[in-house]
């Protein structure tokens, strides 16, 4: 028995992007009433873990020229610059009123906002709050939203299936996992801000949780991922775990060295020029990579590494800008970077790529919009900027909610006898799963053959010989996946269930990477092909598109909105 | 290297047991794991129906407080090697259990919004929104103010400290350490012109004159907030609101003409 709710919007997960919607519709007309959906309490939402700082123009010596540049440039000029333009004029309005929620901001002598330095920025634009922005921003924004009564939320709550009517979406079907009900949730607009998918790969800054479920949902009801072989290495994670040491280290004036203790970055030609450590996050991980290739590398327990070195900047400036950075290594690596280098390597940080977004967070359903990670509305292209994605899921979720106030406007309820007969559908194939006991496959083991099949085919470096594989072990594992082996049977918060149900939404996000990079033959932001080393214009400065189909992902091609700024060699 | 360690795991299915009971898990742990490191190790290959949360294994979440040999710890800062061959799991302690290591937050999750944890009463607020350039609409805020309430703004609500708590334990409806270290924070903020509203709460039965100065909340924290010290201030603000309220509001004299 599905039980059926009603709402006028519903937001699919509670993080950065969802609780600025939310907060978004609210303000708009508090008349509305605004479901969040989130399989996690919104505080628990990975926005937590950002840490370095969130981007807007804010001195005298910057523009929104310059961030606007700075951003194509990034993107290895796949942004689209429409949205750009867009989002560098939101910024600083977004952040500010961000600071106005109470966001306890880092501040200058005089007491305004301090910005501090990070790649591929031209000036100081990065607002930070010490370096936990993404933990003050989401609990001020989830804090700011217990203010508004028109948000409802259905906390730990797990969405299995977008319910769509006559090629419009109508609602979601969600499983509350405290209970082990299925519900309808219908309403005339979803928002999905569910975040990445890093958990797609072994070795990643990602949190649990990040399994790409708002990217398959919108994938598998015909919605088009974007530009999915896009996959940031953030250059320093700390080996072993993943855990992300933020740019800001390298920001405040850290160094990057190898086992010979040289600045590689500034003795070696890797592109950079003279930003050396703020160069963009590709580049560098591109340049580690080639440091532990070339027999620079670090020899460790988890791999080889290079150090990040701290310990000129002083133990003032190490606890009053980056007191997260000493508690992380000191907890997780058993380094205190006052006195000793810490160890880094790449480690799959951010996606790109997501659920194809346009300047305004919609997509091809009609209600269906999406921002922050999830989405792609291309402010990233090929290459995304550090501290650009917090304010991305400002700029875009508050555009999201407003848009979807405007949409329900002129639209009836749907059918819900339809809606319904489809929850009960997705109803029984959830029951059907749950505690399925003649399934033959494990559950960690398809996890981690999946996991290796993407680390090996869609690393920093990928060779068609690598990816051809990785596509056709994929496509495989999807076929496993429909045989899963279950044992838990109970009803109440059975994360079996949900873990099996994320695996399910990781093969499907995996295998659009997979796919899409294959058929890239250039080289080109975080997508470097060694067979295709260059950037190659003429072909493919497009957009890839990957569809769901039955008999594996379909691609198609999108242009890229240029205008403004003309494609050039990318160098620093 | 590695080290055999026998987990003792409480289980509890609300649809099956009357009481909870206790699971033994035998594994080998690589000697560099956390806590929460042993139990996913157990959930992923040896008992995949325990359920338990977690999420950054970064402690900043908060989702994964246990207790741990009767102590409550967030367990993915927790390493295992301070512990001996038997280890001990249980949920947190002063919460209902949802099922085996999952607690019920829900009455938490409403006395944090008892607080009305949000900037209110915000005097240039309009003025400030109007304005599009940083200086123009954003506060200033010198560094003494905001350290006046940066620690308090570092709790990540994994309840610990609610578990720690001699007061929780006794009165469960007491407001609690992180909503009143929370309520703090804001009132705290030089942006924020709510401390009337939120003094008159604190003043309420059940909130910060409960607390009967057990510091253990303080003690338990991961994140160093020192809810025990938001706690004593705020009591003290509570007060000194109180007593001015008096003196300022009381009726002035209407003497005849």
């Amino acid at each position: 028995m599905v039980e059926v709710f009603r709402h006028d919007i519903i937001i699919v997960g509670g993080g950065g992007a969802g609780l600025r919607a939310a907060i978004a519709v609210a303000e708009a007309d508090p008349s509305l009433s605004c479901a969040v959906v989130s399989k996690v309490y919104p505080m628990r939402s990975h926005t937590v873990s950002a840490e370095g700082g969130a981007a807007a123009v804010a001195r005298d010596d910057d523009s929104l020229e310059m961030h606007g540049y700075d951003t194509v440039k990034g993107s290895d000029f796949l942004g689209d610059q429409d949205v750009i333009k867009y989002f560098v004029e939101q910024a600083p309005k977004e952040l500010s009123q961000l600071e106005r929620w109470g966001c306890p901001f880092s501040r200058n002598e005089d007491g305004t906002v301090a910005t501090r330095a990070f790649g591929g920025m031209t000036t100081k634009r990065t607002w930070y709050a010490a370096d936990k922005i993404g933990f003050h921003m989401l609990h001020t924004l989830f804090q700011t939203s217990m203010q508004h009564e028109s948000i409802v939320r259905y906390d730990e709550h797990f969405v299995t299936k977008l319910l769509v009517d006559g090629g419009q979406v109508r609602g979601v079907v969600a499983l509350d996992i405290r209970t082990g009900n299925i519900k309808a949730i219908l309403a005339n607009a979803v928002i999905i801000t569910t975040g990445g998918g890093g958990k797609v790969f072994p070795f990643t800054t990602n949190g649990m949780i990040k399994t790409g479920d708002g990217m398959a949902l919108a994938y598998r009801a015909g919605v088009a991922l974007k530009d999915m072989e896009f996959v940031q290495y953030h250059p320093t994670g700390l080996p072993g775990t993943g855990i992300l040491i933020t740019e800001a280290t390298r920001g405040e004036g850290g160094h990057l060295k190898n086992s010979e203790g040289e600045r590689f970055l500034v003795d070696y030609d890797y592109g950079v020029g003279t930003k050396a450590e703020l160069g963009p996050r590709d580049m560098i991980s591109r340049a580690i990579v080639q440091e532990i290739r070339a027999g620079r590398g670090v020899k460790g327990a988890y791999g080889e590494y290079v150090n990040l070195d701290l310990t000129h900047l002083g133990a003032e400036k190490l606890n009053s800008r980056l007191p997260f950075v000493l508690e992380l290594a000191r907890t997780y690596i058993g380094v205190d970077p006052v006195h000793q280098p810490i160890p880094v390597r790449p480690v799959v940080h951010y996606m790109m790529g997501g659920i194809d977004t346009d300047i305004t967070a919609g997509t091809s359903m009609p209600g269906l919009y999406a921002a922050g990670e999830v989405a792609c509305g291309s402010l990233n292209g090929a290459n995304r900027l550090g501290s650009n994605s917090l304010t991305e899921c400002l700029v875009f979720g508050a555009r999201a909610g407003e848009e979807a106030v405007r949409f329900i406007a002129g639209s009836d309820g749907g059918n819900e006898s339809v809606l319904q007969d489809q929850a009960s559908e997705d109803a029984d194939r959830i029951e059907q799963l749950r505690g399925r006991q003649k399934g033959g496959e494990k559950i960690s083991q398809i996890r981690r053959e999946l996991n290796k099949s993407l680390e090996e085919g869609c690393g920093v470096y990928r060779q068609q010989e690598s990816m051809a594989p990785a596509v056709a072990e994929v496509a495989a594992l999807r076929g496993r996946v429909s045989d899963l082996k279950l044992e838990d049977e109970s009803r109440v918060f059975n994360t079996e269930l949900i873990a099996a149900l994320e695996l399910i939404n990781m093969v499907d996000v995996a295998e659009t990477v997979a796919v899409s990079a294959l058929q890239r033959k250039e080289s080109r932001g975080a997508h470097t092909c060694e067979d295709f080393p260059h950037r190659d214009d003429q072909n493919y400065l497009y957009h890839t598109l990957c569809y769901f189909d039955p008999a594996g992902p379909r691609i198609d091609k999108k242009d890229v909105t240029l205008g403004t700024w003309e494609p050039e060699e990318r160098k620093y | 290297m590695t080290t055999r360690r026998k987990f003792v795991v409480t289980r509890f299915d609300p649809d099956k047991d009357e009481v909870p009971k206790t699971q033994e898990y035998e594994i080998e742990c690589q000697d560099d794991w956390k806590v929460l490191d042993a139990i996913n190790f157990i959930k992923d290959e040896v008992d995949s129906t325990i359920s338990h949360r977690w999420s950054c294994r970064m402690a900043v979440c908060g989702s994964c407080g246990m207790m741990v040999d009767g102590e409550p710890k967030l367990t993915c800062k927790t390493a295992l090697d301070s512990y001996g061959d038997t280890v001990e799991i249980e949920p947190l302690a002063n919460f209902p259990v949802v099922k085996d290591l999952v607690v019920e937050l829900e009455g938490f999750m409403g006395k944090f919004q008892q607080v009305k944890p949000w900037i209110m009463n915000a005097k240039e607020e309009a003025e400030k929104k109007a304005a599009s350039t940083m200086k123009e609409g954003t506060y200033r805020q010198s560094a003494e103010e905001l350290m006046a309430f940066k620690q308090f703004s570092m709790c990540i609500n994994c309840m610990l400290c609610y578990s720690a708590c001699p007061v929780v334990s006794n009165e469960p409806d007491f407001l609690g350490p992180a909503a009143i270290a929370l309520g703090h924070r804001y009132n705290m903020d030089t942006r924020d012109g709510g401390q009337d509203e939120r003094n008159q709460i604190f003043r309420e039965e059940g909130t910060v004159f409960s607390c009967s100065y057990a510091n253990e909340c303080s003690e338990v924290c991961p994140k160093g907030v020192d809810p025990a010290a938001a706690v004593n201030q705020a009591k003290f603000n509570a007060v000194i609101d109180w007593a001015t309220g008096l003196v300022v509001s009381r009726p002035a004299p209407q003497g005849d003409e």
